[in-house]
């Protein structure tokens, strides 16, 4: 179905023409364009409702990279399109909201480009079954997530909070990226499809494990799971639309759905089940424990979101265990956790979004989210504080909300697999259940903190940057809407259920979705059970904590500040940068005689070391020519000429020395039959003896080296070491030769180039190339020279002096 | 003879080294022309020496000797004049634009 593709590529045709159009009507607030690219699509994929929950899917490929299996394929069914629904409702509800929230004086098509390709990016994610397309878009939410976060770029703590969530989603997003390339390793297709209808023959792959791991890896920080989950109240420098949207609607949730997806997968194992559940389960409580301590309101909420999405993780763990048992029918009452994990994620988007909504509002019109300087405010904004009630009792698990059915389901799960007796549960499993009501105590707590704090109690004018007064209704619309279905849901959860939930179920578990009945009607009450006790408890110790709130404060005081996880990223990220640096410094000295070093101590230890473990040397003098009594002469005049420069006490000496060099080697050329090179060298080393003189006038006085003497010890011992490895090398080659010289060819030099001088042949003829670029080099050295000589733009401002 | 040889361009590299490490900059460019003195005589070995006439056809000599690395040493030989040229220059520019040819001293800055 085309339409699917084209959902996911709308918005970023929109992200291109929003500034166009911010251009051409300045007059209306562009948040009204973009607000109709999230309300089409939501229509769009309503229509689709029906046939999705007859058990329909649709799948449409557009080709990409196709030699590498790369395609731009799309899959709907029901669980993207929960997730797609939530995509485009709650981003319609946001756009509506953010052009009440943001002054047009902001840098609105900055916003509304980003926030748009955040849209088709996360589309992108829901739709994807290419598994290196999903990786590209959720990327690409990471990146526009990034983007978002630091609107405000001006600010210090938003660059802070951006560069933050990065670095962590970009990681697990990378080690993500491995364990698909690991899965395409093993089952050798990128579809997901294909994956989960062959993962079972591969589970003993060596492969298998790592894959998972790095996937989880991927989710867990996406969805700000323990410990991953610091970059998420940095997060909430972004402007609140956004904190909305992306950090507790949509964004955060790619991991749940990247769980969710896989969890046919990876769901039978036993290391699957306990990281899942059990960091679900820690992030559960870890969030809601330090939710209570907040005194930013935004702050509250991003813990209450971690804590809320460590409750879905751990739902989506304790639903695997289904898979571990196949078909029989038993594991049917253990799949209702995965059903509650999807009806907690549709409940926690609406609330969670209403209550950051308020949060904007009251921010918007108080001026400050400090919840110390805020109370009463009840009487100013009653719309806004019917809006908190609702949301934050839906939050902490009361009837009659949406929240209390989610998290009644929770219990259950809970409860039902602490009976379970696979995975050493029969140990571990009462753990569920009881940090499950400690975490539920403390959402209570917190609930009740954004409630009655900012809206009840006494009125403190003084503290305030400016005189509050009522919300306006459009900024009210949104958060209305979401509200509403709070309450609605709770009245008629199976419609939800029943038209959303069940078909996202075999998605979950395609095998078990023929085998058995995975829906279940959701009922507000079923008599006087456990979890209900579970949850008046919830409600009694809930209280109670929240009235002696100030007198266990102290707890929170047991933990010194630097033991915490946004401590240790900082402690490790400074200690990174420092470490590189040292180490760079340490290296990187700034001085020739270091780098020359290195590169003489690489070339000593690759050829030399080379040389020695592949045993290639050889000696033989057999096939070498007689030395006469004016060889042996120049050769020891050379050597005795050579190392007398290096004691030579004037710098005429030293360029004589280098003369007697120069001109001995034209001596050899004489004996080694190259007339044609004794000439050259006897011009160049005149010339080039010139050139040392006429520069002798003006260069330095030759002064004795200033070294210390342990460095020039280590440069005696460099300097000895690699001529040692060149005469080495030299006698190996020498005495290795491989096949016959082509020069023979070169013999035919008067047949073929009409010369009787070879060299002179190979030079104008045969390789003829060579000679004109070396004429080139010597034309650019002349430029050269001649430029350094004089061009000299710096001596302007000395004549300016004079 | 090519055994000779290759010591004497051993000789003559260790020689190089020693210059290039040391810390004066003309030090460091008769390094380099002494290291194209070894490479130079290096080729020349490596084709075999003395064995056959000079390579002139007008000759008439039964063997001729390895005319390839002579034209390979010729090309050579140019361009480290070229490079050692314009190093001198660029020596002779720096002493009179710094005022030193010490490479300690060349240093950019000194941040410790």
């Amino acid at each position: 179905m085309f339409i699917v593709n084209l959902a996911i590529i709308i918005p970023f045709l929109a992200a291109v023409l929003i500034p166009l159009l911010n251009k051409r009507f300045s007059g209306i607030h562009i948040g009204w364009f973009v607000l109709l690219v999230p309300a089409a699509l939501f229509i769009a994929l309503i229509r689709y409702i029906p046939s999705i929950a007859d058990g329909e899917t649709y799948s449409h490929t557009i080709n990409w990279i196709p030699s590498y299996g790369i395609n731009f394929t799309t899959y709907l069914d029901g669980l993207s399109m929960i997730f797609a629904l939530l995509i485009t409702g709650i981003g319609s509800l946001v756009i509506l909201y953010s052009i009440y929230y943001l002054s047009p004086k902001e840098s609105l098509s900055h916003f509304y480009v980003y926030l748009l390709l955040f849209m088709g990016a996360m589309l992108g994610v829901v739709f994807s079954d290419n598994l290196m397309v999903l990786y590209v878009f959720w990327e690409l939410t990471s990146i526009s997530s990034f983007l978002l976060i630091a609107f405000w770029y001006h600010r210090k703590r938003s660059r802070q909070g951006a560069q933050k969530s990065l670095l962590i989603t970009v990681t697990g997003g990378f080690s993500m990226f491995i364990g698909f390339i690991f899965l395409y390793v093993m089952t050798d297709t990128l579809s997901i499809r294909e994956v989960v209808s062959t993962i079972s023959s591969y589970t003993d792959h060596s492969l298998f494990l790592p894959a998972m791991l790095l996937i989880l890896l991927g989710a867990f920080t996406k969805s700000a799971q323990f410990p991953f989950h610091i970059w998420l109240p940095d997060a909430m420098e972004a402007p609140t639309p956004v904190s909305a949207y992306l950090h507790s609607a949509t964004m955060v949730k790619a991991g749940i759905y990247l769980v969710a997806r896989f969890t046919p997968v990876f769901g039978g194992d036993q290391v699957w089940f306990w990281l899942v559940s059990g960091v679900g389960l820690l992030t559960l409580f870890w969030g809601s424990f330090n939710a209570v301590r907040q005194i930013d309101l935004k702050a509250l909420l991003a813990y209450s979101t971690i804590s809320q999405l460590g409750m879905i993780m751990s739902m989506f763990g304790i639903g695997s265990a289904a898979l571990h048992f196949g078909y029989s029918t038993e594991s049917v009452v253990y799949t209702q956790a995965t059903f509650a994990a999807l009806f907690h994620l549709v409940n926690h988007s609406t609330f969670k979004g209403a209550l950051f909504m308020v949060v904007g509002i009251v921010d918007h019109e108080v001026g400050t989210r400090d919840i110390r300087r805020l109370g009463g405010l009840m009487a100013l904004m009653p719309a806004t504080f019917t809006i908190a009630l609702i949301g934050s009792f839906s939050m902490a698990g009361l009837p009659p909300f949406n929240g209390f059915l989610s998290k009644e389901m929770f219990f259950t799960a809970a409860l039902n697999i602490s009976q379970l007796d696979i995975f050493s549960l029969s140990t571990w499993g009462v753990l569920f259940p009881v940090i499950a009501w400690t975490g539920s105590v403390f959402t209570f707590v917190y609930c009740m903190i954004i409630v009655f704090k900012p809206f009840l109690g006494s009125y403190h004018e003084e503290k305030l940057e400016r005189p509050p007064h009522g919300a306006p209704t459009g900024m009210l619309i949104a958060p209305g809407i979401l509200a509403m279905l709070v309450v609605g849901i709770f009245f008629f959860p199976n419609l939800v259920g029943n038209y959303l939930i069940r078909p996202a179920m075999s998605s979950v578990f395609p095998v078990l979705a023929s085998a058995a009945e995975l829906g279940q009607p959701i009922s507000a009450w079923h008599g006087f059970i456990p979890e209900l006790w579970m949850t008046i408890g919830v409600v009694v110790a809930g209280v109670f904590l929240y009235i002696f709130h100030r007198y266990w404060k102290v707890v929170y005081k047991l933990f010194p500040e630097k033991w915490t996880f946004n401590e240790l990223y900082t402690f490790s990220l400074t200690q990174l940068e420092g470490r590189s640096t040292t180490i760079t410094n340490g290296y990187m000295t700034g001085f020739l005689r270091d780098y020359m070093v290195y590169i003489f101590l690489f070339f000593i230890a690759a050829v030399g070391g080379m040389l020695f473990f592949t045993d290639a040397f050889s000696f033989d003098t057999s096939g070498n020519a007689s030395i006469s009594k004016y060889e042996w002469i120049i050769s020891f005049v050379m050597m005795a000429a050579a190392i007398a420069i290096l004691f030579a006490k004037s710098r005429l000496t030293a360029i004589l020395l280098n003369g007697v060099l120069g001109f001995s080697i034209a001596a050899f050329f004489v004996v080694f039959r190259a007339p044609d090179l004794a000439l050259t060298q006897l011009v160049v080393e005149s010339v080039t003896t010139v050139l040392f003189l006429v520069c002798y006038y003006f260069l330095p006085e030759w002064k004795k080296e200033d070294a210390p003497r342990k460095t020039k010890n280590n440069n005696l011992i460099i300097s000895v070491s690699v001529g040692a490895v060149f005469v080495l090398v030299g006698l190996a080659v020498q005495n290795g030769k491989l096949f016959e010289t082509i020069s023979g060819y070169f013999e035919n030099a008067y047949e073929l180039a009409g010369g009787r001088n070879i060299v002179n042949a190979i030079l104008g003829d045969f390789r003829a190339f060579d000679t004109m670029l070396e004429v080139v080099v010597l034309l650019i050295a002349g430029i050269g020279v001649y430029t350094l000589i004089k061009l000299k733009a710096r001596k302007e401002d000395e004549t300016f002096e004079d | 003879m090519e055994t000779l040889i290759i010591i004497l361009s051993g000789v003559l590299v260790s020689v190089a080294t020693y210059l290039i490490l040391s810390r004066s900059l003309i030090r460091v460019i008769l390094g380099t022309a002494i290291l194209s003195h070894a490479a130079h005589l290096l080729i020349m070995t490596m084709g075999g020496l003395k064995d056959g006439s000079v390579p002139l056809l007008g000759e008439e000599a039964s063997s001729y000797t390895d005319a390839l690395p002579q034209a390979l040493i010729l090309t050579s030989i140019v361009i480290s004049f070229a490079v050692t040229a314009l190093f001198l220059v660029l020596a002779y520019r720096t002493y009179t634009e710094v005022g030193t040819d010490n490479l300690h001293a060349l240093r950019g800055f000194k941040d410790e």
